[in-house]
Formats: C-alpha cells, sequence, structure tokens
C-alpha cells in the first residue's frame, strides 16, 4: 500500500491506503476526521462537502491517489482555522439562526455555503436567494429557510 | 411569585393530595437527586363533546394513546445536582432533531431557577423497566413528559431551598432560586455547587411540591437555542458512526434485487475475501421482525473502510432467490387497491353507531335543506420514502455472554429485547445505548440497522459498525404505503350547506407491529371503540378526524395485503399526510360548488375557536386574496392534531418561466414562494423548535405534492439515491415562508413534530389547484409523468462510488436535465 501525504486542517499526515479509497473514507475510517458525513456516497446529497486548497468538493467521490502533497484539506473542523477565530463567520450565523435540526447535514452545507459566498464576492456581486438556490446540500429535517437566513447573515460578516 | 413548596414530613402520609400538589423521591445518594411518581396529572380532562357527532380522534386520539399507556411508569425519572452545580438528566426519549433534549433542559431551568445551558440532557440507555415509557414517536414527548420533569425538578429546588435555610440561617420560604443560586431576601445567596452534597439525601423518601403557575414563567416560552448547536455546527457532534468504540469494523450489506429476497448461494466468497481491506463475508439474515413474518436475507462485508465495504459488495456474485413482490408495480397495486373499497360501516365507534354506521341520504335531523347534490373524487397516493440523512446504522459488539449496541433507537425497550431474543441472552446481559439520531422520522421505529448488526458481529467474532447504503435506504427501507382515498359529499345549494362527507382510505397494509402493536393492546379497554379492529384501522381512527363541519362524517379505512409483504412503517404525520390533504382539496370542491371563498367557507365551519384564530392568523399575516398574477395563487388548510392546532397559507408559482427555471440537474417545476404557518400548540415550550419543526413541516409538505415518490416496477423501487428520491430541496424551498406561534391558549403543551405535514401538503396541493385550475388527483403530481433519472442497476446492487469530484462541483456529471414535475 502506498503512503499518501497531504494536510489536513492544517496538520500533516500520512496514511497508508490503496490509491482507489476515496477521501471520505480515509478522512472518517482511518483519519477518525468524523465532522464529513455520508449520505449518498455518490456526490449527490453534499454531506460530505469540504474544502481542497479552499475550494469545495466532495471527498466521497475523489479517490485518495488523487490527492497531491501539497493539497491542503479542510473538513468542517479546521473551518474556524482560516480565519484564525474560535468560530467562522458562517458558523456564527447558524448559531444565531439556530439552523440544526438533526444538524446531520449541516457541516456541509456550511462548507458549500462559505465556498459559494467566497465564489460570489470574487466575482464582485452579493449572495442572492437564485444563488442559494443552487446549493445542492440536501436536508431532510427542511431546515432550508434557516439556512437561507443564516448564509445571507454569515456572507455580510465575511 | 414561586409556587410554595415543601418536603412532606415521615413517615409520609398523603392524603387527599389537591390539585396541583405532586409527589416525587429524593433519593440516596451522594449529591441531591430526584424522582418522580406521577400522581394527579395523569387524569384525563373529560372535554365536552362537540356536537352533532365527533369522530374519535376528536375525543380520545393518539396522543392520549400514547400518553396513557405511558403513564404506570413515568415516576422513573430522575434529575441530578452534580458538585459542579450543573443539573443532570437522563432523558428516556430519542433526540434525532426535533428538539426534546432542549425543551427538558428548560422545563428543569424553569423550575429549579437555574440557566438553561447548565443543564445537560443526555438520552438514557434501554430501561425495560420503563415497559412503554422509552418511546419517541406520534409527536408524544412534550405531551408525555412535560409535568413528570417539572416536578422532579420543582422537588430539588425544594430541597435546594431547605439545605441553603441551614446555611442561610433563614426560613426556607424567605429564600428563591434563581441563576443557579439560592438568594435570600436580603440579599446573601449560595451557588447551587456548595449545596450539591449538602442537599442530598442519606436515604430515599417521598416528598409533595407544586409546580409553578403559567404566570411565574420565565423560561417556558422562551426561545432557546438547541442544547447541542454548537456542537453541530463545529463537526464535533458525535453519531453513531462517529463513535470510536475500539476494534469496531466497518460493516455493509450486499441486498437482494428483489423486495426482501433472500440468498441462495455465495459464489466467490474466497475471492472478495481476499480484496484489500476486505476482512469478512458472511450470509446474514436481514430479518427485521424475528419470528414474524417474511424473512429475507443477504451478504455482510466487514472491511477496514466503508468504501472498500461498497467495492466488495458490488464484486460479490451472488444468487439470490426470488423477492415478496416480484412481478408487482404501481399499476397493479392501483388496481387491487380499487378492488377494495374501504367499508364506511366499520366496526364503529360510538359517533357511527349514532348514526348507524351509515351516511343519512335523507336530509331528517339536518332541517329542510332541500334537494343535495354529490361530489366525488378519488386521490392517489403513491410510495413514499421517510428516509433520514443518516442512514440506518448500528454498532454491536456481540459476546459470548453480552452484547453492547449503539443505535439511534426510538423503541430501545424493544430493541434490547428483540436483540436479547436474537442472540439467546437475557435483557440484562444487553445494552442499548440510544445515540442522537442524524434524523428519525419513524424510520428508527424499527430494528433493522441494530438486528443486522449483532448478528455480523455475533459470526465474526468482533464488534461492528453497520451502516446502509443510500441505494438500499431507498431500495430496502421501510416505506409510508401507497394508497387511495375515495371521498364523496352532498351538499344543498339551495340552504348552502355540506350534508355528509364521506371518505373511504384503501391502502398496502403498513407494519405498526413494532412500536404501536403492544402500546394499543394494552389500552383496548379504554379505547372507545371495539377492539376487533386491525392495529391499523385503530391508528387511522386514532388521527383521523375532518376539522370542519360538514354534516355526518364517516371514515373507514382498510387494506390490502399482509402487514409484511413490503417493508412499510411510521412516517411522518402517518396517515394524515395523505387523509387530510384529499379532505382539503374536496372542501376547496365544496366551496367552489357553493360559490364561496375557500378560507371563509373554512372559517364558517371550524368547529373549534383555537382553529379559528389560526385560521385568521394566516388569512391576515398571508394577505389571503391579494391580487396575484394568473398563474400563482394561494391556498390555506387547517389541521388539528395532538393537542394543537395549526393552518397553512401557501402561494404557489406555477407560471412557465418559474416552472421551467434552469439549474443544471435540479427538479425545478412550481414555486411555492411564500408560506405563512399559524401554529397553536396549547402552551408553547420553546417557539423557536416549534418554528422549526413547523418549516421542516413546510418543507417535507412540498415534497409530498410535487416530487417525492418511489416508483414500484416489477417488484422493486427504481430510486436509488437522494437525486433519484426528489425530496425538497434549495431550489425548491419557499423564499418567504413565516411561522407564527400563537400565544398560549391552555397550560398543557402539545406535539409538533408531526403537526404541520399534512396540512402543508394540503395548503400547497389546494394553491397548485387554484393556480392551475385543475385539482391535482394523484400524488405527487410528478410522479406519473416521468421518472427522471436514470435507473442504477440492481445487480451489482450499489451505484460505484464516482472519481470525479475534483472536477464536478457542484453538480455531479451524472445530473440529468432539469425535470418541471408539473409539465
Amino acid at each position: 500500500m502506498p503512503p499518501h501525504t497531504f494536510k489536513v486542517n492544517g496538520r500533516p499526515v500520512t496514511v497508508d491506503v490503496e490509491d482507489d479509497v476515496r477521501l471520505l473514507w480515509v478522512l472518517r475510517d482511518l483519519l477518525k476526521i468524523t465532522g464529513p458525513k455520508y449520505g449518498c456516497g455518490i456526490n449527490v446529497c453534499k454531506a460530505c462537502t469540504s474544502h481542497i486548497n479552499g475550494r469545495a468538493f466532495n471527498p466521497c467521490s475523489v479517490p485518495v491517489g488523487q490527492i497531491r502533497p501539497t493539497d491542503e484539506i479542510t473538513t468542517i473542523e479546521g473551518l474556524p482555522e482560516t480565519v484564525g477565530a474560535d468560530l467562522h463567520p458562517m458558523q456564527e450565523a447558524w448559531i444565531d439562526r439556530d439552523v440544526p435540526q438533526c444538524g446531520y447535514c449541516q457541516p456541509g452545507q456550511i462548507m458549500a455555503a462559505v465556498d459559494l459566498v467566497k465564489k460570489v464576492k470574487a466575482d464582485g456581486g452579493a449572495i442572492t436567494d437564485d444563488d442559494i438556490d443552487g446549493i445542492r446540500n440536501m436536508c431532510a429535517c427542511g431546515t432550508y429557510s434557516r439556512i437561507r437566513e443564516a448564509i445571507k447573515q454569515g456572507a455580510a460578516n465575511m | 411569585m414561586p409556587a410554595q413548596h415543601r418536603v412532606a414530613p415521615r413517615p409520609p402520609r398523603f392524603p387527599g393530595t389537591s390539585r396541583r400538589q405532586f409527589l416525587g423521591y429524593l433519593l440516596a445518594a451522594p449529591t441531591l437527586a430526584v424522582g418522580v411518581k406521577l400522581t394527579a396529572d395523569s387524569v384525563l380532562e373529560a372535554e365536552a363533546l362537540p356536537s352533532p357527532a365527533p369522530e374519535v380522534s376528536e375525543v380520545y386520539d393518539l396522543s392520549d394513546l400514547l400518553a396513557d399507556s405511558t403513564r404506570p411508569t413515568a415516576n422513573l425519572i430522575t434529575v441530578v445536582l452534580e458538585r459542579d452545580g450543573t443539573v443532570s438528566f437522563s432523558m428516556p426519549r430519542a433526540e434525532s432533531g426535533q428538539g426534546i433534549t432542549t425543551m427538558a433542559a428548560m422545563l428543569i431551568a424553569e423550575e429549579m431557577g437555574i440557566p438553561v445551558s447548565d443543564v445537560n440532557v443526555t438520552l438514557a440507555d434501554a430501561r425495560p423497566e420503563l415497559l412503554f415509557n422509552q418511546q419517541t414517536q406520534g409527536s408524544s414527548t412534550v405531551i408525555s413528559i412535560y409535568t413528570p420533569i417539572r416536578v422532579a425538578a420543582a422537588l430539588a429546588r425544594g430541597r435546594l431551598l431547605e439545605a441553603a435555610s441551614t446555611l442561610l440561617g433563614d426560613e426556607a420560604t424567605n429564600l428563591r432560586t434563581t441563576g443557579g443560586k439560592v438568594v435570600s431576601e436580603a440579599g446573601s445567596s449560595i451557588p447551587f455547587a456548595q449545596l450539591a452534597t449538602a442537599a442530598a439525601n442519606s436515604e430515599t423518601r417521598e416528598a409533595l411540591t407544586e409546580l409553578k403557575g403559567p404566570d411565574d414563567f420565565t423560561v417556558i416560552g422562551t426561545p432557546q437555542r438547541r442544547d447541542d448547536v454548537r456542537a453541530a455546527v463545529t463537526g464535533k457532534k458525535n453519531y453513531t458512526m462517529d463513535i470510536d468504540v475500539p476494534g469496531a469494523v466497518p460493516t455493509m450489506i450486499a441486498r437482494p434485487p428483489t423486495i426482501k429476497g433472500t440468498v441462495e448461494s455465495i459464489n466467490n466468497e474466497d475471492q472478495v475475501r481476499s480484496m484489500p481491506g476486505v476482512t469478512d463475508v458472511v450470509e446474514i439474515s436481514t430479518d427485521a421482525a424475528p419470528g414474524r413474518g417474511t424473512t429475507s436475507s443477504g451478504v455482510a462485508v466487514c472491511a477496514r473502510t466503508f468504501g472498500q465495504c461498497i467495492d466488495a459488495i458490488n464484486a460479490l456474485d451472488i444468487t439470490w432467490g426470488g423477492g415478496n413482490a416480484d412481478g408487482e408495480s404501481d399499476e397493479s397495486i392501483l388496481r387491487q387497491l380499487r378492488a377494495s373499497p374501504a367499508p364506511v360501516n366499520l366496526p364503529s365507534p360510538t359517533p357511527l353507531d349514532q348514526v348507524g354506521g351509515q351516511i343519512p341520504l335523507a336530509t331528517e335531523g339536518l332541517g329542510n335543506v332541500g334537494p343535495v347534490e354529490a361530489v366525488e373524487q378519488e386521490f392517489v397516493f403513491h410510495w413514499r420514502s421517510n428516509s433520514a440523512m443518516e442512514p440506518n446504522v448500528a454498532v454491536a459488539d456481540v459476546r459470548s455472554d453480552s452484547a453492547e449496541v449503539w443505535t439511534p433507537s426510538q423503541i430501545p425497550i424493544n430493541t434490547q429485547d428483540q436483540l436479547a431474543r436474537e442472540l439467546d441472552l437475557t435483557t440484562g446481559q444487553v445494552t442499548v445505548h440510544v445515540t442522537r439520531g442524524g434524523g428519525a422520522f419513524g424510520r428508527r421505529l424499527f430494528n433493522d440497522a441494530p438486528l443486522e448488526a449483532a448478528r455480523v458481529s455475533k459470526e465474526v467474532g468482533k464488534p461492528v459498525k453497520l451502516m446502509w447504503h443510500r441505494a438500499d435506504e431507498c431500495r430496502v427501507g421501510r416505506v409510508h404505503p401507497m394508497c387511495i382515498s375515495r371521498l364523496r359529499a352532498t351538499y344543498s345549494p339551495g340552504a348552502k350547506q355540506v350534508v355528509s362527507f364521506e371518505q373511504r382510505h384503501t391502502s398496502v397494509a403498513t407494519d405498526y407491529t413494532e412500536a404501536f402493536g403492544d402500546m394499543i393492546s394494552s389500552q383496548a379497554a379504554k379505547l372507545p371503540f371495539a377492539n376487533e379492529l386491525t392495529l391499523s384501522q385503530t391508528v387511522f381512527l386514532l388521527t383521523a378526524s375532518v376539522p370542519y363541519d360538514v354534516g355526518a362524517v364517516a371514515l373507514g379505512y382498510n387494506e390490502i395485503f399482509d402487514f409484511d409483504k413490503f417493508a412499510t412503517g411510521s412516517s411522518r404525520n402517518l396517515n394524515n399526510m395523505d387523509v387530510r390533504p384529499a379532505q382539503e382539496l374536496m372542501i376547496d370542491l365544496l366551496a367552489a360548488k357553493l360559490d364561496e371563498d375557500p378560507l371563509d367557507f373554512r372559517l364558517d365551519r371550524l368547529e373549534s375557536d383555537r382553529a379559528k384564530a389560526v385560521l385568521e392568523k394566516v388569512r391576515d399575516e398571508g394577505d389571503w386574496g391579494r391580487d396575484l398574477p394568473e398563474g400563482v395563487a394561494q391556498g390555506v388548510a387547517v389541521h388539528n392534531e395532538y393537542k394543537g392546532t395549526v393552518a397553512v397559507l401557501a402561494e404557489v408559482d406555477t407560471r412557465p418561466a418559474t416552472a421551467n427555471r434552469d439549474i443544471r440537474g435540479a427538479t425545478t417545476g412550481p414555486r411555492v414562494r411564500k408560506v405563512t404557518v399559524a401554529v397553536d400548540v396549547g402552551l408553547p415550550i420553546n417557539p423557536l423548535g416549534l418554528k422549526a419543526q413547523m418549516e421542516g413541516g413546510v418543507m417535507t409538505g412540498i415534497a409530498h405534492v410535487f416530487t417525492g415518490s418511489l416508483h414500484l416496477r416489477d417488484g422493486n423501487f427504481l430510486e436509488g439515491s437522494w437525486d433519484d428520491y426528489r425530496y425538497t430541496r434549495h431550489w425548491n424551498s419557499p423564499p418567504e415562508l413565516d411561522v407564527h406561534v400563537m400565544p398560549a391558549t391552555g397550560e398543557r403543551p402539545g406535539g409538533a413534530g408531526e403537526l404541520g405535514v399534512g396540512v402543508s401538503v394540503a395548503a400547497v396541493a389546494c394553491a397548485y389547484a387554484r393556480a392551475t385550475g385543475t385539482t391535482p388527483t394523484s400524488f405527487p403530481i410528478g410522479h406519473t409523468k416521468d421518472v427522471p433519472f436514470r435507473v442504477k442497476p440492481f445487480v451489482p446492487p450499489l451505484p460505484p462510488s464516482p472519481e470525479d469530484g475534483l472536477t464536478s462541483y457542484p453538480t455531479p456529471s451524472a445530473a440529468g436535465p432539469v425535470f418541471n414535475p408539473a409539465s
């Protein structure tokens, strides 16, 4: 088994595992980083959404062999560090709006929201309802209205 | 002013306990601990019977049944003051997002005078001595534990005052608790932490207490955030698969390509066992109700990672036997449902007996209404999944003389009992830890996952963490059965009155055996109708009613097939997710026939003042009747259940530019653009949590109207992922959603978890009907329009894990074109 070395949440890690094991399982089963959740395994529910080099992706659909030594993976656990605070503004908005119910999809929702806001801001715009309509992250408790409010609130503080 | 409190003298004698006094126990423990015995509160208040004849559920409903069957043992809950001044409560319920742990913390904080954040509520392991009092279903939690929790907290407060009076040299009656301290009128104070041992009891004894009155509430009724909100948004909330049980190996199951099929042979076991990471390949039973009904089986694979389980399952060559529903499709089921009309003169409860079990065809007794006309309509409701985001999960460590299981069970005592039978252990040898669930919705009222995990653990001789694949959740998971509702109403155009209202509901059999079975049996003598009714008919009669005065009402229910032909179970709002929408669409048809405004028509005929008030609230807040462009319309519905009442006003935009909006891979279609909800649960405990439950009901309701369904074809369900099973997504969620919590209308809280589902389906469907001019009669509307996805293979059973995740964000490369369910 080839060793794979990359950075997760700011710290270098090395794991011995086959190339084709999807990164989600490397994170969860081997590195015990359990913030990214399994919801579908085929990149459609987005519960595992995390960041690679600052951009959103879904580790359920990326073989670990595709991760380069220079790649930096950020999961929900490492999000606050990216802004040097206890909580990212998006997490603060999520708490303020009491968004979660069961909470299972929320790490993915937050990681997707942060990416979307960064993208919209980079394009010089402000987040709109249409932007939020395009988020694919699934929530079976139906917290979408509070997510919508929290994204707008969090975006204002990013 | 806080209520009076006193500790009983010994030996305790409490003749004539007054209405607002409650009995409990001060427990022998190192720190202050109290237990509760429930007394006066358990008496069901007789309600005045509405006229003319109430349906059964208006007098005695499902939440009464659940509360009654839990009463005998509600005395066993305990509240403990820890040395650090925080309070612990181990709650015999499941928390899966409903917010009941937060609510419990609020109740304790209210009575004890301690910040909500200093109350730590955990979930109790299975406690068989609690009998029925450890089930989480039917929106009954708040109804059944509201008083016991407060009594325990009030007893604890009384003990704290006593202990503090000695230390402060003041009478206990001059002291009060606030902010986690006992304070005197003179201003001196002692923190709870310093009283935890001083207030402890060396021996257990009974004590009396009284509860705060509603006028003194400072916590109940105030918005409180979830107790685990910070953990949830930082990734620190531990779900079952996040628990690090040493040595527990990832485990998944290869399931048959047919409903409840069985393994005949595994043809390449050794080859698969030699795959990377794979440690075990074993055939196991997947029977979810051992010793009863149909059995099924599969092949379990244990591996170093779940990803390697998936690959191994897809590499297995298995010869499968036949399934349980081979050859059945939506069309064949519909034919059989139509061939089995429900009788309206069921073995009937008293109200129906009063009208001879029949719809009065003449108009005697209703005044001279003149000639009547009839409206008839059939509604078809297809299969629905109640799957949560977290799939079925369990960790099991089975040894020769013990078993330890972690699972988010809604019925842990039943889980423990079934595991003990399955493993040939005593219940005392089986520990069931109830984990916080990633959603439940009735799905965790069955023991599919813990039984499978225990069987595998026993077979392979090591602890396992078992998880279902999403494809299995759709195809093998329990479903809300396909059903039809036939309605017929008569009305008098001359008198502008509805004369009779008849609903016959016919469903594929629903499996209520796990959860309701024993409970209903235990209360059979109390139910106001004969016990020859089937379990499902009993559930129907406990939940079904028409909130409007529409003349003589007759409701009938029957089923086709045995209870376990399909894997079915309770879904959020049970029958009322279908029964009520059918009624409300009928009400709109009647309003049109009598040329009345749909909202005024309802307001004139609502039987309850609370229901009228919520309807008026949404009328005013939602701006009923405002000018809207063609293709956009409002719909409204009202629902009474779980001791509460709720009205929903929905506004749906069906214009082509909206319905065909282009979001890659999305199911767009008509947009519910604005929803106004008004909810009255009697006494709202946590308005924030209540609003969340109503919002969730709206989202689920939208899915039931437009897109959320399973297609049965040739003995199998076609859906295999969250893109196939189209629950509401961000692109469907209403941009405007306002929930108005009505001020308290009573001294007791009602349930909320399911209250908002059926009524939302109804309001959205009515709005859609008015926007398009056509009453939808088949739900969800998109079900018969298309199967808008490529059906994933059944052999191998799981969709392969994609490899293109770095280049296909946010939309998967396999995403199909936009689907408009109304096109």
